[in-house]
């Protein structure tokens, strides 16, 4: 059974294509990333997850079950461009959003009390939102987002605009939510974040999705059999001895008594062997397959669909 | 559905609850109601300060005044120069001195010396008796030499008393009395207020759409309700303001009214006044001159409690069915724009078509049956505010069904319309928005 699936979707406005035939596929309890450069068109595939917009063509299940319009309640949405009434009270603002997710008056003024304590922000209650900080504001956001207990939640680059502080907060309340199974879509382009705390992502670029899967086995399949070896710097140890036929050096540097090899591995040849090599000749620190980063393949892969 | 209760209450209660609204609602009215009863005091008052003026008569007049009410007259023997005014009228306790010239009888122009600031009533009470004694003097001296017999009495019998009434009749034979200008007067105030209601509120509803997208709190709100509902709750609950508002003014003006009454007029009673046909009894009893009872007297027989119902059913249903056609398309504009500067080029349209209506409707009071006042009360954007000056003079019930009928239709197609562009419109920023692009925004998919 799959969780949320939106098949060939596409979207076109006037005389753009802001969805080529994309189809996504987002396993249940996964925190999902949704990367792209500016304008690939990851904010139209999600207006339309969220029923905001409606695409041309294309379907989308959520638990096998085409999306209808009450399914807005299990979803959560933090917008890029998110704002709040300026002039309502911050209180009163959340218990209507809660209210418009679904839930009841009473249900929301208590689960909102659990949150502002948690976070610490109890007084803020019967403030305006535009006597509080634009952090301050986006906290109050998030909590709105997520107060419905929604089994989808969208995070559309949830991390701008906080400081540093706020962002570990965050990160921990997402991965808090991730633990009691909500099932996360995180779509940002901040590479470090994906690595940190996404399972799974999807590349899109131009309008196009150019890979999907369990970040591991994507980073997996870009590496490029490389390896590096890492010694105690002895200089009676000459690392051409040691390649025999399988290796070749790519690069090698001596750094604060630390001598690093980089292999390009030729044909297969398990690292004991080539340990076996080195043990009598250096001390070893290291030995370790190297996988590209994200951001490493995101700037490859968009590289190549340009040419 | 239940969401849509949720937005109207939101909508509701946040502009209920500004102060403006308090103020606008309740003070100025009472302001208003205070204004004009001190107005109507300070006229009624009682003038009960005893006067007595003295007179310096230099004209062949024998007596140019006589008492007015607590004002009476001393005539002078002798002359007094101007530069002792002061202190003459000082020491006699006299309130004013005044000189009649030797010529009067030709040029009748009177200084008043007084102390003080002479009442606007006395000076005209002052300037009729004299115009009236002049009058009969002349009047006297042609009768005695043009040798006429009798002209006197003739001449008396000349003045003929002349009262318009002007009568509707209906088509049943019933002939009912009204009068023409009271009726035109509460049409064109109802138009007036149907016009300003509109406007007012119609461009709240354009306020909260650019506010909702300059916050950028929309696109949090369209991710739980669907973009078309979150339209409707919010003109609905706009609406309700607007009705609420409407529906205060109605009672405060009743409590008003019957203040008023009990006031200046506690003996009056309206229902045998209404059939009387000499008012002076009734002018005795109260403490308002005839003429004053003449409009009274008018007004209750225009507004018979039926005509009110049906002119007040009108009334909402005009404000509300007008209010929905320029409150959506008040609401896409303020979707398509940035800010609220940008609104005035989409705006202006709409801005001249409701003045002209208000136009209209003040030609309507003039002549209720020309063409174009006929058929602007049957073309939606226009029909609310003229048809509304138009019904005190008596339209016909196809007329009102048929434009009531084009009204409703309008608005659900303009709402409609409205709602396609209001859906893309939110989400689009940073867009110099034409009437180009607006009409392809008609034709995107939900």
């Amino acid at each position: 059974m799959s969780f949320f699936k939106a098949l060939n979707i596409v979207k076109t406005y006037a005389n753009h294509k802001a969805l080529d035939d994309v189809s996504i596929n987002i396993p249940e309890g996964s925190i999902y990333g949704l990367l792209g450069p500016n304008g690939a068109g990851k904010t139209s595939l999600i207006r339309i997850i969220n029923q905001i917009t409606a695409p041309d063509s294309g379907e989308i299940f959520f638990r096998n079950e085409h999306l209808k319009p009450t399914d807005v309640n299990r979803i959560g949405y933090l917008p890029e461009e998110r704002g709040l009434y300026k002039k309502m009270k911050v209180g009163e603002q959340a218990v209507y959003l809660a209210r418009l997710k679904g839930i009841s008056k009473s249900e929301a003024i208590t689960r909102l009390k659990m949150w502002f304590e948690k976070f610490g922000i109890e007084a803020w209650w019967d403030k305006k939102v535009e006597e509080l900080s634009k952090g301050m504001a986006q906290k109050v956001q998030f909590i709105t987002t997520v107060l419905h207990e929604p089994e989808l939640l969208i995070f559309d680059e949830p991390f701008s605009g906080f400081d540093p502080i706020n962002v570990e907060l965050l990160k921990k309340e997402i991965l808090g939510l991730r633990k009691k199974g909500t099932t996360i879509i995180f779509s940002t382009h901040n590479m470090g974040s994906v690595e940190e705390i996404c399972s799974h992502i999807a590349l899109i670029n131009k309008s196009q999705k150019i890979i999907e899967g369990p970040i591991n086995q994507i980073r997996e399949k870009y590496a490029s059999n490389t390896y590096q070896l890492s010694c105690r710097y002895n200089p009676e140890f000459d690392p051409e001895t040691i390649v025999g036929t399988e290796f070749e050096i790519v690069s090698q540097r001596v750094e604060d008594e630390r001598q690093d090899i980089i292999l390009q591995q030729n044909t297969y040849c398990s690292a004991n062997t080539l340990l076996s090599r080195v043990l009598p000749q250096a001390d070893i620190i290291s030995y370790q397959k190297i996988i590209p980063s994200m951001n490493d393949i995101f700037i490859k892969l968009v590289k190549e669909q340009l040419s | 559905m239940n969401k849509i209760f949720i937005i109207i209450s939101r909508e509701f209660s946040t502009r209920v609850r500004k102060k403006t609204f308090l103020v606008v609602t309740i003070f100025v009215p009472i302001l208003f109601a205070l204004f004009y009863a001190f107005l109507m005091w300070m006229l009624l008052r009682d003038d009960t300060q005893k006067r007595t003026i003295a007179v310096i008569n230099e004209s062949t007049l024998e007596t140019p005044f006589q008492k007015i009410n607590n004002t009476t007259f001393q005539y002078l023997d002798q002359n007094v120069p101007e530069s002792d005014y002061a202190e003459f009228l000082k020491k006699n306790d006299y309130y004013a001195i005044t000189r009649i010239p030797a010529n009067v009888m030709t040029y009748a122009e009177i200084p008043v010396f007084s102390t003080s600031q002479v009442p606007m009533e006395l000076k005209n009470e002052l300037a009729a008796q004299l115009r009236q004694n002049i009058e009969s003097v002349k009047r006297a001296e042609v009768i005695a030499k043009s040798q006429v017999p009798d002209l006197e009495e003739e001449l008396e019998a000349t003045k003929t008393p002349v009262l318009v009434r002007t009568l509707l009749v209906t088509d049943k034979g019933d002939t009912k009395e009204g009068s023409s200008e009271i009726t035109s007067i509460i049409g064109l105030v109802a138009g007036m207020i149907i016009y300003f209601f509109v406007f007012m509120y119609a461009s709240q509803v354009m306020k909260g759409v650019i506010e909702e997208k300059t916050n950028r709190i929309i696109e949090v709100l369209v991710s739980s309700v669907k973009p078309f509902q979150f339209l409707l709750g919010k003109i609905i609950g706009v609406a309700a303001v607007g009705l609420v508002q409407f529906l205060i003014w109605i009672v405060l003006g009743g409590i008003i009214m019957i203040a008023f009454q009990a006031l200046f007029m506690p003996n009056l009673d309206l229902e045998a006044l209404k059939n009387a046909s000499d008012l002076t009894m009734f002018a005795q009893n109260s403490k308002i001159n005839t003429e004053q009872l003449e409009v009274i007297q008018n007004l209750a027989k225009t507004i018979d409690p039926m005509f009110i119902m049906k002119f007040l059913a009108a009334f909402l249903f005009y404000f509300i069915g007008g209010y929905l056609l320029y409150a959506s398309l008040f609401a896409a504009i303020g979707a398509a724009v940035d800010n609220e500067t940008d609104s005035q080029q989409f705006m202006t349209p709409l801005s001249i078509i409701l003045v002209v209506a208000l136009y209209i409707g003040v030609a309507a009071m003039r002549s209720p049956e020309s063409p174009m006042v006929f058929w602007s009360s049957l073309i939606p954007f226009t029909s609310p505010v003229v048809m509304l000056v138009r019904i005190p003079f008596g339209v016909p019930a196809w007329e009102i069904i048929t434009s009531m009928a084009l009204l409703v239709a309008s608005f659900l197609f303009f709402t409609w319309l409205s709602g396609k562009i209001y859906r893309v419109g939110i989400l689009m920023y940073g867009k110099k928005v034409t009437w180009k692009e607006l009409y392809k925004w008609l034709r995107y998919k939900a």
